[in-house]
């Protein structure tokens, strides 16, 4: 026996194969829907929460085991005919506006929202006064320096 | 000179805030159902299939709720600690056991002791959900009237009950018995 047999080569192929899927096909069932329309909802859904437990992941991707618990609520309730709105609401009322990606426009946010142009706004300030300095300093030269000045540009070149 | 002092201050400025991000942890997220009462639930305990304990059973005096799981490895290290707070008959203690099997819980609890007054059992973690579980083990301090008033993320340590839950725990008994 030897692994040029064909046979062989496809078994050990198809092993190899077997072993690398078996975990993906483990760790999670996909739930999906029979109506286009929702599974498109559900997809954008889950790609705007936040998994709790491995942060920087949606709950699209995460393979933790919350993630998939989750999965399944916003299933549950998607095929309940309820809206994004009332799914996002009772996620946040659990785990608060972190599960969100997007963070909502709200008192405690306002820097986060807002500072980005609150800083263009002290850059320009300083810009224009930099600017203005600049402008001021750019003043009639005294009638003694004018003089010298001109004296200078009719002399001829010495340097050549 | 305040010309080069400003720069000076701005940059000191940032190193405090950086070096105060670097140190929070992120995570801890704050609990939204700080100052709420405990969702309303209804679960059988690990002990009996057949008991229905309900959430506002756990009223009538400062409870910690304590979520805790067989496969949970900090909460090897936290055991300990709740044991001896049980002994010492400061605060009710009730066990909240999520995701696990019952075979699994109660060798668990023959194995290390049992510090709880009860231990709530939630195989699916549908009411885990509700609480806001998302790292066991969680602590959750409930007042008399069974509103959540402060949540542990992560194992009770003895330095986290000195410095946080006994002195939560003390006030809102203090608070409930006047």
């Amino acid at each position: 026996m030897s692994l040029r047999t064909p046979a062989l080569r496809l078994f050990f192929t198809a092993l190899i194969l077997a072993a690398a899927v078996a975990p993906v096909l483990a760790a999670d069932v996909p739930l999906e829907f029979d109506n286009p329309a929702l599974q498109q909802r559900y997809d954008k859904l889950l790609h705007r929460l936040r998994c709790l437990v491995c942060q920087n992941e949606t709950l699209a991707v995460s393979q933790a085991d919350l993630a998939q618990d989750l999965r399944g609520e916003v299933y549950r309730m998607i095929a309940d005919g309820r809206t994004n709105q009332e799914i996002t609401d009772y996620l946040v009322a659990r785990y608060g506006d972190f599960v969100l990606y997007d963070p909502p426009l709200q008192r405690s946010t306002w820097l986060l929202w807002f500072g980005p142009f609150l800083f263009l706004l002290i850059a320009v300030y300083f810009m224009a006064r930099f600017i203005r300095s600049r402008r001021t300093a750019d003043v009639e030269p005294e009638p003694q320096d004018r003089e010298r000045l001109e004296q200078l540009l009719r002399e001829p070149d010495k340097g050549e | 000179m305040t010309r080069y002092l400003v720069p000076l201050f701005v940059f000191f400025g940032l190193v405090v805030l950086f070096i105060t991000g670097l140190y929070r942890d992120p995570s801890l997220v704050p609990s939204p159902l700080i100052n709420k009462p405990l969702p309303a639930f209804a679960l059988p305990t690990v002990q009996n299939p057949h008991k229905v304990v309900k959430s506002n059973q756990l009223q009538g005096e400062v409870t910690l709720l304590n979520v805790w799981a067989s496969w949970c490895v900090s909460c090897r290290y936290e055991h300990p600690v709740l044991m001896d707070l049980a002994r010492s008959k400061e605060v009710k203690i009730v066990g909240f056991n999520y995701k696990d099997t019952r075979t699994d819980a109660l060798r668990w609890l023959q194995r290390r002791g049992d510090p709880y007054v009860m231990t709530l059992f939630d195989q699916s973690g549908k009411v885990g959900i509700d609480l806001g579980v998302y790292g066991v083990p969680e602590t959750y301090v409930l007042d008399r009237n069974g509103v959540i008033r402060y949540k542990q993320i992560g194992p009770i340590t003895p330095e986290v009950l000195d410095q946080t839950i006994r002195p939560i725990v003390r006030r809102l008994q203090r608070k409930e018995s006047s």
